[in-house]
């Protein structure tokens, strides 16, 4: 029973900018209908036994039905997202279907660089902090399940194939930590030395990562159990900032930013090893710089050609899966931090980096043009799709909101107060490979 | 006599309390009117671009993440002109990029003051 949220409850939080006392109030509330909750069980219970006794179970059922959920109404997470509001060490659960804020969770640690993963009930959110906190959360009744801090620094994590291991990648100290997804306990230790980047989950239970100073790639396989079987693929280029796993779980890319191109690893065939992506691309251009580390897990999707951004190059690079052949590149506004794919993959949406951070520009696929440029406002950070695509969310940190945009017409659909939004993480990502 | 001997007193006096402020002061190698040629109206969007922007690699408490921790500890002995120039210039073969043509070397060198007194 406790899979009612209560909405009056949380917006009236929500009203109240993130306050020691308001966190206060607004546990305390949820305690009281969290003790609840068992009593509204065994009433439920008691209700069908006695309707199945008498025979009137039509009417008595009906009659347990409204008893459980008069004051909270049962509810699916499948329209449901979470918000991470970084300097306030707090996430917003949100509703993209009434494009609405149920609740504020806060005490969650610094989350200046931190992201999500959900469990495959899409019930639980697993956050990974900058401060090595790994945090579980019910969005459902908007608590904090456990939180524990796992390491000092980490940078992003991943969930296993079968849901029950989580995976945190962390830079101090360098490696990945593998946990009990029920009960965050650890599993595994793989230490590295060095700062891990891009973890991403693959088919047959296994994580693949990114070392950043070493240049290398591991693949950690749990498929036999708790003690994992590590593949390791030296020299596959300077300096990986960001990696991705494609959405059929086929392959591996990994961004450089120590030398020009990417980096693929096929994972239906590892024994090939890793293969360099465009070496050529960018040679012999000057460098611009860059002022925000670009992401490469927009592009998820199993879309061809894929999107990726250029690294101190005004431009977003388009590539045939599987011959990496570059296709196109698309020049735009600056230098690109997002280039995510609208689910239909007829789309590519890309913010940037500072100080061109209040600019979004919409790309063709079929076209390869960009064929939109807009303003939403100051510090676009993130973006992200409803799981059809009809509309998507930008995070606005400097403007203290998020907003609501049509993608079809590009009409600005609603708005949501958030202090200082950036990640944004809806809840279709949980049966995503990739993500 | 007396008013004579009262002034060179008094004079002695302020010239002891000069020293004491001056060597109160962190050692700076950047003039202390600098800071003040800063606006508070600037001085306050520095502190955002530390805190937000810096703060996407050094993390929003300096505690790191892809670039160095950046707490009054981490600096120590890390003279003023290399920061100042690192901020400025960036760091060739690291992430760092060159600030310059956004923050002028006052306002890099202010910021460098502020990393070391370990702002919140």
């Amino acid at each position: 029973m406790s899979m009612c949220l209560n909405r009056q409850d949380a917006k009236q939080d929500f009203l109240e900018p993130p306050r020691r006392q308001d966190a206060k109030f607004f546990l305390l509330k949820n305690d009281f209908l969290g003790a609840l909750a068992p009593w509204r069980f065994v009433l439920v219970c008691l209700g069908v036994l006695a309707v199945f006794r008498s025979g009137r179970f039509h009417v008595v059922f009906l009659a347990a039905l409204l008893t459980a959920c008069a004051a909270t109404p049962l509810r699916g997470t499948g329209d449901l997202g979470v918000v991470i509001e970084r300097a306030s060490g707090s996430v917003l659960i949100v509703d993209t279907t009434h494009m609405s804020t149920l609740a504020r969770v806060q005490g969650l640690g610094d989350l200046s660089h931190a992201s999500l993963v959900y469990s495959r009930d899409e019930r639980y959110a697993y956050v990974f902090g900058r401060d090595g906190g790994l945090t579980k959360i019910d969005i459902l009744t908007a608590r904090i399940v456990k939180r524990i801090v796992q390491s000092g620094n980490s940078i992003g994590g991943a969930i296993s194939q079968d849901g029950k291991l989580i995976a945190v990648s962390n830079y101090e100290p360098g490696g990945v930590k593998v946990f009990d997804a029920e009960t965050l306990e650890q599993v595994a230790d793989i230490p590295t030395g060095v700062k891990v980047v891009g973890l991403a989950d693959a088919p047959g239970q296994r994580f693949v990562f990114s070392l950043f100073e070493s240049g290398a790639i591991w693949i950690a396989d749990f498929s036999a159990g708790r003690t994992p079987e590590l593949t390791k693929f030296d020299h596959i280029g300077r300096e990986p900032y960001d990696g991705l796993v494609f959405g059929d779980g086929r392959y591996y890319l990994a961004g450089l930013f120590g030398e020009n191109g990417l980096t693929e690893l096929d994972l239906w065939h590892p024994e090939a090893g890793a293969r360099r992506v465009l070496p050529e691309y960018g040679k012999g251009e000057q460098k611009l710089p860059v002022f925000k580390m670009p992401h490469l897990q927009g592009w998820s999707l199993a879309g061809d050609p894929i999107f990726v951004p250029a690294v101190g190059l005004h431009e977003v690079l388009a590539i045939e899966r599987g011959t990496w052949k570059q296709i196109a590149r698309i020049p735009v506004h600056s230098q690109p931090v997002f280039v995510i794919g609208r689910p239909d993959a007829r789309q590519v949406w890309v913010n940037f980096a500072h100080p061109d951070n209040d600019t979004v520009q919409v790309i063709d696929v079929d076209t390869l043009k960009v064929v939109d440029t807009f303003k939403p406002g100051k510090a676009v950070l993130h973006l992200e799709f409803t799981p059809r695509g009809e509309a998507v969310w930008i995070s606005l940190r400097d403007e203290d909101r998020i907003d609501i945009y049509d993608t079809a017409t590009l009409k600005r659909l609603g708005t949501l107060p958030a202090e200082k939004p950036s990640g944004i993480f809806f809840t279709h990502r949980a049966h995503r490979i990739g993500l | 006599m007396t008013t004579s001997i009262a002034a060179r007193r008094l004079s002695l006096l302020f010239a002891a309390a000069s020293v004491l402020i001056a060597s109160s002061a962190p050692a700076l190698s950047v003039e202390p009117s600098i800071e003040v040629s800063i606006a508070p109206g600037r001085q306050a969007q520095l502190k955002y671009l530390l805190a937000q922007d810096c703060g996407s690699c050094h993390g929003m408490t300096r505690k790191g993440g892809l670039g160095p921790a950046l707490l009054p500890d981490n600096l120590a002995g890390k003279p003023d002109q290399l920061l100042v120039a690192t901020i400025l210039d960036g760091r060739t073969g690291t992430a760092m990029p060159p600030w310059r043509g956004q923050l002028t070397e006052a306002e890099a060198a202010w910021l460098v003051q502020q990393l070391r007194r370990g702002v919140e």
